[in-house]
């Protein structure tokens, strides 16, 4: 495989993982507060989350325009503040991609919460635990499996995000480029023959990403 | 051990549980039907529910109180009672040893309890009385029924609770079993001294265990006293309630 194929493959692992990395604390936590918790404006919150997955990916991309642009809200204070550029830099493919799996890491998550019997939780409460040391010791433990199968699920949804990414990251070659952009951008080209690899590239990692979930939340359940 | 429930009230469907009492016998039954409210007394005490009104306290705490302002409630953690639901609820993660290790040396610092045996609450003398001594390096999936509710009653020992609530700790066993076990909870009744509220609607364990018995229906307290004044020999069940000939239905 060319160089190139290399660079891209590696940007859109990165990028996936990196987003994944910053919507799990979030994420799991979310999943908590659903699955435990009743508290005003939940039934809201839950539609919220959900929503990326059902609008159109280029919709959701272009209220990530308008938020993270120079002239948004978010992104003209992020600037101003940090210095930091979002929109078409690598910056936003993470952005969007973590957008666009969050709903999946929450709804996953929040089964696996579900799954653990509130009881067990119960008695370790009265045997003295704080709800700091039963959400470690009891939930999390048994809940582990269902969330590393959330996670991995939006990590591969991560990976062949588009919709959203080209509205804010754009095509940049060496920057934003990521394996779904790539194929998009050859076969536009005519250059139907160059985007025959990144296929390739796309559908292993997904089989593998996939595969692995799937196992997860097999041996879960079992 | 002195137990109080004021006014204490809880909504239910179809009817509200509303308990009124003092309780300072070693070991008392709370005999009923389901669906009388036995469980949902008992996870009040826990506190796993916050009653809508009334007063809960333990030899002087607080442990709930809905009618003042500000409201009391004493988390379950800070309670220093252990409780024993039906099934058991091991956690299924752990080896019988870390189950029964769980809340070992935490409840104790914590709960201000008074001439309790502690002493006798260790690891080796407790699995010995429960006889799960040869289990501890087992998996939780691998225990038999009464296993598993021997195991957790040793979990909940271990804490050192200051009041123990066993929910039905025979339910749903074979009658041998039962036979087996009965003796068991008089063995535990007996060396640890550890006063306990016995939720059952078996008259035989009220009548084996108990010192005192409360009997409910429909959420409320119907009769009290202790059970060789309430019960009365019959053929099937071995007991039944004296004022009431005809026995309670049988449950599941």
């Amino acid at each position: 495989m060319s160089s190139e194929i290399w660079q891209i493959t590696w940007f859109t692992v990165w990028a996936s993982a990196l987003s994944l990395l910053l919507i799990l604390p979030p994420g799991v936590a979310l999943a908590w507060l659903l699955a435990r918790k009743h508290w005003p404006g939940k039934s809201l919150i839950e539609t919220l989350v959900a929503l990326p997955l059902v609008v159109p990916p280029v919709a959701t991309g272009l209220v990530l325009l308008k938020l993270l642009g120079r002239r948004g809200a978010l992104g003209g204070w992020l600037e101003r503040t940090f210095g930091l550029e979002i929109v078409f830099t690598w910056r936003a493919v993470v952005v969007a991609t973590a957008v666009m799996s969050f709903p999946l890491l929450v709804r996953t998550a929040r089964v696996a919460f579900e799954g653990v019997s509130p009881r067990l939780e119960q008695v370790a409460r009265t045997l003295g635990a704080s709800p700091w040391r039963v959400f470690w010791t009891v939930t999390f433990p048994l809940a582990a499996r269902g969330l590393a199968a959330g996670a991995v699920l939006a990590f591969a949804r991560g990976l062949g995000e588009f919709g959203a990414t080209v509205m804010v990251a754009g095509f940049i070659p060496g920057q934003t480029v990521t394996l779904a952009l790539s194929i998009y951008q050859q076969v536009n080209l005519g250059h139907d023959e160059a985007a025959w690899p990144l296929l390739g590239v796309s559908v292993t990692l997904a089989f593998g990403a996939v595969w692995l979930g799937e196992r997860l939340a097999q041996r879960r359940t079992a | 051990m002195k137990l109080t429930l004021a006014g204490v009230r809880l909504p239910l469907t179809p009817f509200a549980l509303e308990m009124d009492f003092q309780l300072d016998a070693r070991v008392t039954g709370i005999f009923g039907p389901s669906g009388a409210g036995k469980t949902s007394l008992l996870e009040i005490i826990a506190g796993l529910r916050r009653p809508a009104a009334g007063r809960v306290t333990l030899d002087g705490t607080v442990l709930s109180d809905a009618d003042d302002a500000p409201q009391v409630f004493l988390p379950p953690e800070r309670r220093g009672i252990g409780y024993v639901p039906q099934d058991g609820a091991l956690f299924p993660h752990l080896s019988v040893r870390d189950n029964l290790l769980y809340g070992h040396g935490r409840s104790s610092e914590k709960a201000a309890r008074a001439g309790s045996p502690d002493e006798k609450l260790t690891f080796a003398h407790v699995t010995a009385v429960l006889e799960i001594s040869a289990l501890a390096g087992r998996a939780v999936g691998t225990l038999s029924g009464g296993e598993q509710r021997r195991v957790a009653l040793g979990r909940a020992l271990l804490a050192a609770p200051r009041l123990l609530l066993l929910d039905e700790p025979l339910a749903g066993l074979d009658t041998p079993l039962r036979e087996r076990l009965l003796p068991c909870l008089a063995r535990v009744r007996d060396e640890f001294g550890v006063p306990m509220l016995h939720v059952t609607h078996a008259p035989d364990e009220v009548m084996e265990l108990c010192d005192e018995v409360l009997v409910l229906a429909q959420g409320r307290l119907s009769q009290r006293g202790r059970p060789a004044g309430l019960f009365v020999a019959a053929a099937s069940p071995r007991y039944v309630l004296r004022d009431r000939m005809e026995p309670l239905p049988p449950q599941g």
